[in-house]
């Protein structure tokens, strides 16, 4: 178990950061406490919790206290007011070898910049951990040997970090991290500083170790596609060192709690991030053997469709029926079904993107089975569905026009005209 | 202005080093029998190994640091050395200076460390090391004969404190210039404050420590041969010859010799700063 439970936390910097309560108590914004006091509040009363074995990722600008927050969780800096909870046992009420036992042991962390020491070899730099907490040295090392293993940098041991590129130089931090299998990594932008195809890549690497591992992640980033990508829920900080939302991708992306989450959302590639299990709908569908042609044709009839999905008694898809099959085997008066259903559906999972269904949507006749884990199936996603669903994300003003509507158009649009004139 | 006649600062300075001198004579004698007894065991062990020997452990340690070209020049400017019959003063020389930079880093070192951990250690440290820094080097040699009387052990005295600040001031800026998150690693991994100093901020401050100790040892390699006015010997000593008896061959030639031992150091020294350095990025 490791859930972190953070509960109204404040950060303030400056002489004397306790002088900020009372006047952010009375309503006064942060600028004005900075010029009368010349404090700072870099945390600005947050609270939420980060559940056992979930990435959750931390997003907000620069100013918005984000990296002050993470390094609360560890006590690299000192809360000015507020308790964070690891498994109900205060963090704060540490002593000073039990804060000591907790970063050697339960947390670990990986650093915008790395953070690797120059004079270490990349094992000596992942046996760091072990080392200062007494480890042995063969164990320690046996350890680091693993975990450089897990992100793929074995036969690198002996080299320094100078002679490492950046995403290398990150996978030793990462090796670090896990090398003493700690519940809880904390990553403070961590891929911020490299370049977009490493980025994307450390980031896929993250969530393959993630799902072998199991680890209670939190993630600081800047950059809204990653915290898209990366987390299972997604924690937006305001400018003013505030909680803005508390949510999954999804819903921080389909249903924005303010104006400001909804102006960083806007610009975002909607089909990338919604998923089959949000548009996906019923679809009639028939039990086999149990049900035969007439239940297939009845069912399309109803629902007025050209096509059934098959599934076994355990709700296993077995394939598709069309009508021109089904009718035609009613005639014949032949009773097995099962001659009829064919295999070449497309089938696909909850959490595939619209953005990955596009494709086969526009080729297939038939819809595209979702299934669960199991092979059973959970609905479907048919191709007037993705249109749709396309059509209400795209963005109205900056569509292409018809001819014809900018001939006839008024003023307003004479702009458009005199493009399309010249 | 009468107001300012009461103000007789340097009488002030005298009464307070002559009450030293009455109240602190045991003190004093004991740092005379531990300086003395670390400066005669390197002068012995410097004059009584023959030359040639002596020059082959240089001329190995330029080459094993410096390169080929260092070990060319040690030959020779060595050889040059004692064809000029200067061995034994420049051996008495590097003696002063080797006893009086083991003195200096001793106290440097440690005192950039913790000028390093407290803003107000540093704010107490940077004007007294600027004072010894630009108070003339003639000015030391006063207090330092009547504390210790004439001989090498004044000139260590007073080429140690000389020499102090640049260890002081490059060990706690070298530390002070670690990267925040190399910092922020070592303690989120668990190092208690200890380990970090030894783990992370010293080996990461190195390159900068040892540019201090290489500025030490040069500052010292020049106020030892001042020191040869108070009676400190070596090549300082015949420098002075040179100047009182207005020989210009002497003084030329002791010059030299000075100059090719402040090469010698200084290159291999840096040599030393820069190996570790490559490790950095």
């Amino acid at each position: 178990m490791a859930e972190i439970e953070i509960q109204d936390l404040y950060k303030g910097f400056g002489p004397n950061p306790k002088r900020v309560f009372p006047m952010l108590k009375n309503g006064k914004s942060r600028e004005e406490i900075l010029n009368e006091t010349g404090n700072t509040v870099a945390i600005n009363g947050v609270s939420f919790t980060i559940k056992n074995k979930e990435i959750c990722v931390v997003m907000g600008l620069s100013g918005s206290g984000k990296s002050t927050l993470i390094r609360c969780l560890n006590r690299l800096v000192e809360p000015t007011k507020g308790n964070i909870l690891l498994d109900g046992k205060d963090i704060m009420a540490m002593s000073k070898d039990e804060l000591l036992d907790m970063r050697r042991k339960t947390m670990s962390m990986v650093f915008q910049h790395f953070g690797l020491l120059p004079h270490r070899t990349v094992a000596a730099n992942v046996e760091f951990g072990m080392e200062v907490g007494g480890m042995e040295k063969p164990e320690r090392l046996k350890k680091a040997f693993d975990a450089l293993k897990v992100v793929g940098l074995q036969g690198y041991e002996n080299s320094y970090p100078h002679e490492l590129s950046g995403g290398m130089k990150q996978r030793v931090g990462l090796a670090r991290a896990l090398a003493n299998d700690p519940e809880i990594l904390l990553m403070d932008e961590a891929f911020s500083a490299l370049d977009p195809l490493i980025r994307a890549q450390m980031q896929d690497e993250l969530l393959e170790i993630q799902a072998k591992m199991h680890k209670t992640i939190v993630f600081i980033t800047h950059d809204l596609d990653e915290a898209l990508n990366l987390g299972d829920r997604i924690v937006m900080l305001g400018p003013d060192g505030k909680i803005r939302q508390i949510g999954t991708p999804e819903e921080i992306l389909t249903d924005p709690a303010d104006e400001y989450v909804e102006a960083f959302v806007k610009n975002v590639d909607r089909t990338k991030v919604i998923t089959a299990s949000s548009f996906m709908h019923h679809y009639p569908s028939i039990t086999v053997p149990r049900e035969g042609c007439s239940a297939a044709v009845r069912a399309m009839e109803k629902n007025g469709v050209s096509s059934v999905l098959a599934v076994d008694s355990n709700r296993v898809l077995k394939g598709v029926v069309s009508i021109d099959d089904a009718v035609k085997l009613r005639k014949q008066k032949e009773r097995d079904i099962c001659t009829i259903i064919k295999e070449d559906v497309y089938t696909t999972q909850r959490d595939t993107s619209m953005y990955d269904l596009l494709g086969a949507a526009m080729e297939t006749r038939y819809p595209i089975a979702v299934l669960d884990e199991q092979g059973r199936l959970v609905g479907a996603v048919g191709r007037a569905t993705i249109i749709a669903e396309v059509n209400n994300i795209i963005d109205d003003e900056a569509s292409p026009t018809v001819l014809s509507e900018v001939q006839n158009g008024d003023s307003d649009q004479s702009t458009e005209k005199e493009r399309v004139t010249s | 202005m009468i107001v300012l006649q009461f103000i007789d600062i340097g009488g002030w300075f005298a009464a307070l080093i002559n009450w030293l001198t009455i109240h602190g004579a045991f003190f004093f004698d004991a740092v005379t029998v531990v300086v003395d007894g670390l400066l005669s065991g390197f002068q012995s062990l410097l004059i009584t190994v023959p030359a040639l020997v002596v020059i082959a452990v240089f001329t190995a340690a330029a080459w094993a640091t410096a390169g080929k070209w260092m070990a060319l020049f040690s030959i020779a400017g060595f050889l040059l050395i004692m064809q000029m019959n200067l061995w034994r003063q420049t051996m008495q020389t590097l003696s002063l200076v080797i006893t009086s930079v083991i003195f200096a880093l001793i106290i440097g070192i440690p005192l950039g460390i913790w000028a390093s951990k407290r803003d107000s250690v540093e704010r107490i440290v940077r004007p007294i090391l600027d004072f010894m820094q630009t108070l003339p080097a003639f000015v030391y040699l006063i207090p330092a004969v009547l504390f210790f009387r004439l001989g090498p052990v004044p000139g260590v005295i007073a080429t140690l404190i000389f020499s102090l600040p640049p260890a002081v001031r490059l060990t706690n800026l070298g530390i002070r210039q670690v990267p925040t998150e190399i910092r922020e690693a070592a303690v989120s991994y668990g190092a208690t404050p200890k380990q970090i100093l030894i783990k992370a901020e010293l080996p990461v401050a190195l390159p900068t420590i040892l540019a201090g100790v290489n500025q030490t040892i040069m500052l010292s390699l020049s106020m030892v041969v001042i020191a040869g006015m108070i009676g400190a010997g070596g090549l300082g000593n015949e420098v002075l010859r040179g100047i009182t008896q207005l020989r210009i061959d002497l003084g030329f030639e002791s010059g030299l010799a000075i100059v090719i031992l402040a090469i010698y150091l200084d290159r291999i020294t840096q040599a030393l700063g820069n190996s570790t350095q490559k490790q950095k990025k």
